[in-house]
């Protein structure tokens, strides 16, 4: 409330900041025509370039609408009427396919038409400001800015505008349009029976939803243990590296050890190696066949033929994901609380000692405290990239064993993997969408307990 | 006293040793296949009968499918041109983050809070049919120029790191600036950037190696186009079943040689983390 007080006191000192509302409300016959019209009022008032600029935009959106927009909005609402059918040539005597609609490409032309249009909203409401704008600075007899001025605002109070317009565009075409449409998708029947171009698919409202939650079915009796697993991992994987690499940076940190950078080296190695190299081959390393189980066998601890299921046996296998991932995760908590441990008073230490405290509890009752403490921004961050850690899962067990049990999912899935399976190898599009949407949830609901409360998304400025 | 601080000590060290041993053991496994003459896939032992440097020889002649040399040049373009684009991305969006406040800046962090919340790849089948529908997946280089925007596009979302750095700058180095008559512009170009060598060099890297590890996007954009895939999808192709038992020890020859850059590039962005973090000015 005090806010829009705040505008309208300012309003008459600078115009620039007027809402559209107030333009629209307060401006002249002009003015009101500059939404229709874009850049009217800047043409009137001979800021040409912008006023062209501007009504050259609309021509472009509006030429864009009459051959193409209206149409992609109509297929849009219906995703397609005709399907691709077989049609009889007698000439030839063979069948020929008709073309079809095709849903897949209706859905993406209208998601692409919406977010035109609402550009297209967005430069007629700046058409209707920059008239307004003009139109004030003339009444008041002030100069009006020539386009010579609009260039060297850029560099001034609008570089805001200089630097973010195409980091914008990108973040619009590769993330939020893809999100949309994969959005949508969860709305409507895109499944491996409705595959386009052959085939059409339709709007099916919160069926997917339903079918997923439904007591019973095989989806639900996927999605849970899926889900149950996936946080499992998430929180045994972040705590377990967390406590281990903290165990591991207090080690190397302790006054006594020597070579402090050459164990720190020797422990880096194993993350600055790709992710794709050191899993691949830690895949073989735990395979049937492989050097752990050769070991193993030489030395007699199994028979010549036998093996460990590392990957093949469920519960076997989400522990030597843990495992395995404790190898990747350790290194990391140690390069990252290496410094911060250096921070921590040295005067709670000394006074610990002088109270006779032995080195267990100094860490229990000192260290933890206060590296969980500083550090829980990171926690929550790792938490949530284990949510969502394809790579582990995918390089190193790929999700298997497999089981009938559930659809198209192995034992360890995590979400992630599961969505992949979905839509990469079984094409049930609209299901994993919803996977998507479902995991979406999971993290923001866990994200916006946590991660708001933290100081530094309170008060970000406080260091400047 | 002194007799049980050395015992504590040496404990310690050994424990150490002991760790870092099972750390680098998987890393010498992969260096000591890449040098094995035999060749197959599995053995019934582990150290190998013979060694040989024709793993990397062979690597390098390359073969009509398995040409390592071509996805090598491959990867590197992709690398070059997307490291240039998001690192721009990146710093742009950081530093109006950082130090320009306007109506749409906290509005925008929540969005990208939001957006990072999504499943990356979730948006990739979305990706492959827009880049399909404008023609982006016809040929080969076409297929090269779709990946770069892949990796680049959004590129202005990871803005965390940089945008941290940027806030460490005290604001009172650039209002001096604008005493002495510089725009904001002349103060990003000539105040902040030169000051910012650490957190420019982590963003160059870290978006440089991106294509060099990354397995899906690569994947799904590629398809069975053999000729043009980068590093990480070739290495991968090695071990699906119809190469597997020749390309085996090739692969490990590969993942060294892939895996030496990437190790040294990984410990400078290291160094530039550290410093990042430690902020600019140092008091």
């Amino acid at each position: 409330m005090s806010i829009r007080k705040n505008k309208k006191e300012a309003h008459y000192s600078k115009p620039a900041d007027a809402s559209v509302i107030d333009a629209l409300v307060k401006g002249n016959i002009i003015t009101k025509l500059s939404f229709v019209i874009c850049g009217f009022g800047n043409i009137v008032n001979k800021q040409f370039v912008r006023g062209l600029a501007f009504l050259a935009l609309e021509v472009g959106y509006l030429m864009y609408m009459i051959s193409f927009g209206i149409g992609a909005l109509g297929d849009f609402v219906t995703l397609g009427t005709v399907e691709q059918g077989q049609v009889y040539n007698e000439a030839l005597g063979i069948y020929e396919y008709s073309t079809g609609d095709n849903s897949m490409l209706c859905l993406l032309y209208g998601v692409i038409t919406l977010f035109l249009t609402a550009a297209m909203l967005f430069i007629a409401c700046m058409s209707v400001k920059s008239a307004y704008c003009t139109q004030f600075r003339k009444e008041k007899g002030m100069l009006v800015p020539k386009f010579r001025d609009d260039l060297r605002s850029l560099k001034e109070e609008n570089l805001h505008a200089l630097l973010l317009t195409l980091p914008i565009i990108g973040i619009i075409t590769f993330t939020i349009v893809p999100l949309v449409f994969m959005i949508l998708i969860a709305f409507t029947s895109y499944d491996r029976d409705h595959q386009p171009p052959g085939k059409l698919f339709d709007w099916v409202g919160l069926d997917n939803f339903a079918a997923m939650f439904q007591q019973g079915s095989k989806l639900a009796s996927t999605f849970w243990p899926v889900l149950g697993w996936t946080l499992i991992w998430a929180v045994v994987a972040t705590i377990s590296c967390y406590i281990f690499g903290l165990l591991l940076a207090l080690l190397i940190n302790r006054k006594g050890t020597r070579f402090k950078g050459f164990w720190r080296f020797m422990f880096v190695l194993s993350i600055a190696v790709p992710q794709f190299v050191s899993l691949l081959s830690m895949r073989t390393i735990f395979n049937t066949n492989g050097p752990v189980n050769v070991l193993l066998r030489t030395f007699g601890f199994i028979g010549a033929t036998e093996s460990i299921p590392f990957f093949t046996d469920a519960t076997l296998a989400k522990i030597t994901i843990i495992v395995v991932n404790l190898w990747i995760g350790i290194p990391y908590t140690m390069l990252s609380t290496t410094g911060i441990l250096q921070n921590i008073p040295a005067e709670l230490y000394e006074a610990a000692k002088i109270d006779g405290a032995n080195a267990f509890t100094i860490f229990r009752k000192i260290t933890l405290p206060y590296m969980v403490f500083v550090m829980t921004p990171n926690l929550i961050t790792s938490f949530t990239g284990n949510i969502n850690n394809f790579n582990v899962i995918f390089l190193l067990s790929g999700g298997g064993p497999d089981t009938l049990d559930y659809y198209f999912a192995g034992k360890t899935d995590l979400l992630v993997t599961w969505l992949y399976r979905l839509t990469i190898t079984q094409k049930d599009y609209n299901l994993g969408a919803v996977i998507g949407i479902l995991t979406f949830v999971v993290l923001a609901v866990v994200s916006l307990i946590t991660y708001r409360r933290t100081g530094s998304y309170k008060d970000e400025g406080a260091f400047q | 006293m002194k007799s049980k601080k050395f015992i504590v000590n040496s404990a310690c060290h050994v424990l150490l040793a002991v760790l870092s041993f099972i750390w680098v053991l998987p890393i010498f496994y992969v260096i000591l296949t890449s040098f094995r003459k035999e060749g197959g896939s599995y053995k019934s032992y582990i150290w190998p009968r013979g060694f040989t440097l024709d793993n990397y020889k062979n690597l390098f002649e390359g073969g009509s499918q398995i040409n390592f040399n071509r996805w090598f040049l491959n990867t590197l373009i992709v690398a070059i041109f997307s490291t240039l684009i998001s690192a721009f991305f990146v710093l742009c969006v950081s530093y109006v983050m950082s130090r320009l406040r306007f109506k749409m800046r906290k509005p925008f962090l929540n969005i990208a809070l939001i957006l990072g919340m999504f499943p990356g790849f979730m948006s990739m089948i979305a990706i492959y049919y827009i880049l399909k529908g404008m023609g982006f997946l016809e040929t080969g280089v076409l297929k090269q120029v779709a990946l770069v925007m892949v990796y680049s596009g959004g590129a202005g979302l990871g803005f965390y790191m940089a945008k941290g750095f940027f806030d460490t700058i005290p604001m009172s180095i650039d209002e001096a600036a604008y005493i002495d008559g510089a725009t904001k512009w002349d103060t990003f170009i000539h105040v902040t950037i030169p000051m910012s060598k650490p957190i420019i060099t982590y963003t160059l890297i870290t978006t440089f190696m991106a294509p060099w590890v990354d397995y899906i996007f690569a994947k799904i954009i590629m398809g069975n186009d053999i000729k043009y895939y980068t590093i990480a999808i070739g290495l991968w192709t090695m071990l699906e079943k119809e190469y597997v038992e020749y390309y085996y020890t090739q692969f490990y020859a590969g993942c060294v040689i892939i895996s030496i850059p990437i190790a040294i590039l990984f410990m400078i962005t290291q160094k530039c983390y550290v410093e990042g973090v430690a902020g600019a000015v140092k008091g």
